[in-house]
């Protein structure tokens, strides 16, 4: 018995992993970059394909006659409206409307669901059960789940499942045989890109990666770290707790502790569905508006260029996604903070996810992020932009 | 016959009176510390019990030793090193364990092994625990205002209290108040569900108490040692590096450098009261020593009974100390092992050796569940000791090899229940038997502990008074319940650290905000001498 949990494919990604650079995910032990450097790993996401080992997800099985009224009790979104076979993105708040975790929901079936969240769940979960025909079953364990992200990704599962994907639309998932084992498809990722997640038993985790790795070897199937996910995720404009926000059942203070409305999640938020956990404190901000919002910062290049200029030097950029909190200024005061930041080597511009007071958040805000430039804190030219940073026509079609 | 005359004499050298005259001497105060014993330390001493292995005979861990009395007195450069322990392992009676380790992760894994629920409910429990430590610490550094004085200071106390108090918000204050009312086991029942996790975390709320888990009140308790606090870390419990001595001959070292003079071998009998006023003290050859200012760190009994004349006193507040609860509840048994021992529930088949290995690093709880906890406690009630105790056992040298022999080790043995007032009375027979059920009950999860003693130290309630001077055996120089605490401890109007003598103050953990080492009450006692709290 290991002292951290390994994934399904550890036997697999370990033996891929000559970096050694590995970090926790939940929990489990995870590859930061297979390769040296995760250049490769992040390139194969936006022009190929990627496949990186997601099973340290938890993963909740909600079954029963009363699923999607717990369902609907506990999240933001209108499960009930959800068809068969539809994932939705959502978070969840407590009773104060603050945000504890945010992850999919996908309806198996008329009353059973499979739920995905960043911190454990079947506690509040079960709470909020009380009283209700409905069983949560914890398969954080027993599912493995495998993420296919990229360009190529369609094409690499269409010759695994041995059928037509193109059908399969953006948030919809499916049930496949890839050379006899079963598995569901969901056209589902965390990079902004055409991808797929794949969720199958436990046991059959080592020959799907063996199955896939081979059909993908001549579409550029690369398996990728969490330092590549990292940057592709921020390009996409999606959030992560414990990064960009802290989960409202962790916060120490109220003031660490956020609404939906807060992080650019307001549109998950149906407030005519009747009751759900916080509604009451978001019919309120919904109706006042928010005091913060989330929003992408966009670095000015001749700014930052200028900063390091003045010391002598070329532009410094980070080679891997940050996660600190960095001061946002309009004028001389502090309006906000990004949260976590990378160089988009794609898009060729410095970008961040931040919080920013209202007044601030409208797009083309000119604002000032403070960087480090020598050691010392100066403040280069930035502006508010709208998320994603990159939104390819692929995701979707 | 000592001529000279000193600002203040402080009684007893245990943790506490040595903090109180490191404050004092650091002032500038010319300071005399009277110590009874041979060495200094009082329930916190490191003794060669059995040759080449060293005890920390009495008190055994660290967690609430203030921050600020180890910056302010250096205490590092004097020696004070605590080292962590990182983890408490139950042996469960059906063969398993419970371990509840430093990491999160690592801990969570195993909680989920035991019970899914419970390693949620784990972090939501740890912050709510977190935050009540955090609501309930300023108090602790607080000097304690009476609540029926109409005095400005007492009502400006009061009110800060208020305000405190209201800041928390409704959640918290609710959370609060059930740790006040309830007993430890309804409050963790409200929690979780694995029992042998259930009867360790109750087991830190009725230490040194005469109480069992489903006794009211005892939740405050577990809050109390949940509170432990080390390098500004929570919850850090520690190892003194040499023994719990090693604190208190850091404390004298700083006392000494700040220029008191600290003797041994030197009991008082009484504190001189002259027109109403502390004078100095009378050593018991007889000896009298002149001081402008008198400090006890003994327990209330001893520093209002023993070391004043019942005229020194108004009679409500004999009759208050006289009520004042002592019921010594727990025993301690030190032994001197050849080797290792091998729990059970560590060395199972397929069990990984690296993680016994580190449990041994940690403390070892025997509370297999509520009901051994509790049934532990009924044999107390009725004047017996447990034949089946609660113990907190921890290995020393596997944490600091210096300790003993190399190769061999010395195992700490806390054991609750051993009531001071045992039926019949402690004799040496007595000690045995008590021994004798301590190891037996080792041995049901370690058996290989009997053939390992090479020596063992049993030591019941009557031996800590007998030694340490602590009144019946208390380890906390009095019952850490609410009704003994804060502006109570130990009675009412008289919990700022002063007597109705003027000049003469007390600075032991009978005071606000008691025991553990923690130096808390030596320090805010010398604050409160010094004017400057």
């Amino acid at each position: 018995m290991s002292v951290l949990k390994r994934t399904a494919f550890h036997e697999r990604t370990a033996a891929l992993c000559v970096s050694q650079a590995w970090r926790r995910w939940a929990g489990h032990v995870v590859a930061s970059s297979y390769d040296l450097s995760h250049e490769r790993e992040y390139h194969s996401i936006r022009s190929s394909a990627a496949l990186l080992d997601v099973s340290p997800l938890y993963k909740y099985v909600i079954d029963g006659p009363d699923a999607t009224r717990l369902l609907d009790r506990v999240v933001t979104r209108d499960v009930a409206r959800m068809q068969a076979r539809q994932v939705v993105y959502t978070g969840w708040c407590d009773s104060a409307g603050k945000v504890i975790d945010d992850g999919t929901i996908s309806r198996l079936d008329e009353q059973r669901y499979r739920m995905t969240s960043a911190e454990p769940s079947l506690r509040w979960l079960s709470e909020n059960a009380v009283g209700m025909n409905v069983t949560i079953g914890d398969v954080s364990d027993s599912t493995a789940a495998l993420a296919l992200q990229g360009p190529s990704s369609r094409v690499i599962l269409e010759q695994l499942v041995q059928a037509d994907l193109s059908a399969l639309r953006y948030f919809r998932l499916t049930d496949a045989s890839a050379r006899g084992i079963a598995i569901t498809i969901s056209r589902t990722g965390y990079t902004g890109d055409l991808g797929y997640e794949i969720w199958l038993d436990r046991a059959n985790a080592l020959p799907l990666w063996d199955a896939l790795v081979e059909v993908g070897a001549d579409h550029g199937l690369v398996p990728c770290g969490i330092l590549a996910l990292d940057m592709a995720r921020i390009e996409a404009g999606l959030m992560l707790l414990d990064v960009d926000y802290v989960s409202a059942h962790r916060a120490m203070i109220e003031a660490q502790k956020s609404s939906p409305f807060e992080l650019n999640l307001g549109w998950t938020v149906r407030l005519d569905k009747g009751y759900f956990v916080g509604r009451g404190a978001l019919a309120t901000e919904s109706a006042r508006g928010p005091e913060w919002q989330f929003v992408g910062i966009d670095v000015d290049w001749v700014s930052l260029e200028r900063l390091y200029a003045d010391v002598g030097l070329p532009p410094r950029l980070p080679a891997v996604a940050w996660r600190t909190s960095v001061p946002l200024y309009s004028g001389g005061s502090q309006v906000g903070y990004a949260s976590s930041g990378c160089w988009s080597p794609l898009l060729k511009k410095y970008i961040a996810l931040a919080h920013v007071t209202s007044s601030y958040a409208a797009a083309g805000t000119p604002l000032d992020m403070e960087i480090t430039v020598e050691h010392h804190r100066r403040r280069a030219g930035a502006r508010v932009v709208q998320t994603p940073f990159f939104n390819p026509g692929r995701k979707r079609a | 016959m000592t001529t000279s005359r000193y600002d203040a004499i402080v009684v007893g050298g245990g943790h506490n009176g040595l903090v109180n005259a490191a404050y004092l001497a650091r002032a500038g105060r010319k300071v005399l510390v009277l110590e009874a014993r041979d060495r200094v330390g009082g329930a916190a001493v490191s003794e060669e019990v059995f040759p080449g292995f060293t005890f920390s005979v009495f008190s055994y861990v660290v967690s609430l030793l203030r921050p600020e009395i180890i910056r302010d007195l250096d205490l590092p450069s004097h020696g004070l090193h605590v080292l962590p322990l990182e983890s408490t392992v139950t042996p469960m009676l059906n063969g398993d364990y419970l371990a509840q380790w430093g990491d999160h992760d690592q801990n969570r894994q195993e909680l989920y092994r035991h019970s899914p629920h419970d390693a949620d409910a784990y972090d939501e429990y740890g912050q709510l625990m977190y935050h009540m430590a955090h609501a309930v610490k300023p108090i602790l550094a607080m000097v304690p205002p009476d609540p029926t004085s109409l005095s400005p200071r007492d009502l400006l106390g009061m009110l800060r209290f208020g305000k405190h108090m209201r800041g928390l918000g409704s959640t918290k204050f609710n959370a609060l108040h059930k740790l006040m009312t309830m007993s430890s086991a309804d409050f963790l029942d409200e929690w979780f569900e694995s029992d042998p996790l259930k009867a360790t975390k109750s087991a830190s709320g009725i230490i040194g108490t005469f109480l069992g888990p489903r006794s009211p009140g005892t939740a405050y308790v577990l809050l109390h040692h949940y509170m432990g606090e080390l390098d500004g870390v929570f919850r850090a419990w520690g190892f003194a590096k040499g023994g719990t001595g090693c604190i208190s001959e850091a404390i004298a070292g700083a006392a000494r450098k700040f220029g008191a003079e600290v003797r041994t071998d030197a009991p008082v009998a009484r504190v001189l009261v002259r027109g109403g006023r502390a004078a100095g003290v009378v050593l018991a050859n007889g000896d009298e020593i002149a001081a402008n200012v008198v400090v006890s760190g003994l327990d209330p009994r001893r520093t209002f009974l023993q070391l004043l004349e019942p005229n020194d006193l108004p009679p409500d507040l004999v009759t208050t100390i006289r009520r004042f609860k002592f019921n010594g509840s727990s025993g301690k048994v030190n032994l001197a092992l050849s080797e290792l021992p091998r729990f059970t529930c560590l060395s199972r088949n397929g069990a990984d050796p690296t993680i016994a290995l580190r449990a041994l690093r940690g403390a070892i709880s025997i509370s297999p569940g509520m009901d051994w906890v509790e049934r532990a406690y009924d044999d107390a009630k009725y004047g017996e000791f447990s034949r089946r105790p609660y113990m907190d056992i921890v290995i020393p040298s596997m944490i600091d090899p210096s300790m003993a022999p190399p190769g061999k080790h010395v195992m700490s043995i806390f054991v609750q229940y051993a009531p001071y007032a045992l039926n019949g009375g402690w004799t040496g027979a007595k000690r045995e038997a008590f021994g004798d059920t301590v190891i037996d009950t080792i041995s049901q999860f370690a058996p290989n502990i009997k053939t390992a003693i090479l020596h063992r130290q049993v030591i019941t309630p009557a031996d800590i008074e007998r030694i340490t001077g602590l009144s019946e055996g208390n380890i906390f120089q009095g019952e850490l319940s609410l009704r003994q605490l804060f502006f109570f401890r130990p009675a009412p109007a008289w919990a700022r650290y002063r007597t109705p003598v003027s000049g003469y103050y007390q600075c032991g953990a009978g005071t606000h905000p008691g025991g553990g080492i923690m130096g808390a009450s030596g320090r805010l006692a010398a604050l409160e001498i010094l004017g400057g709290a």
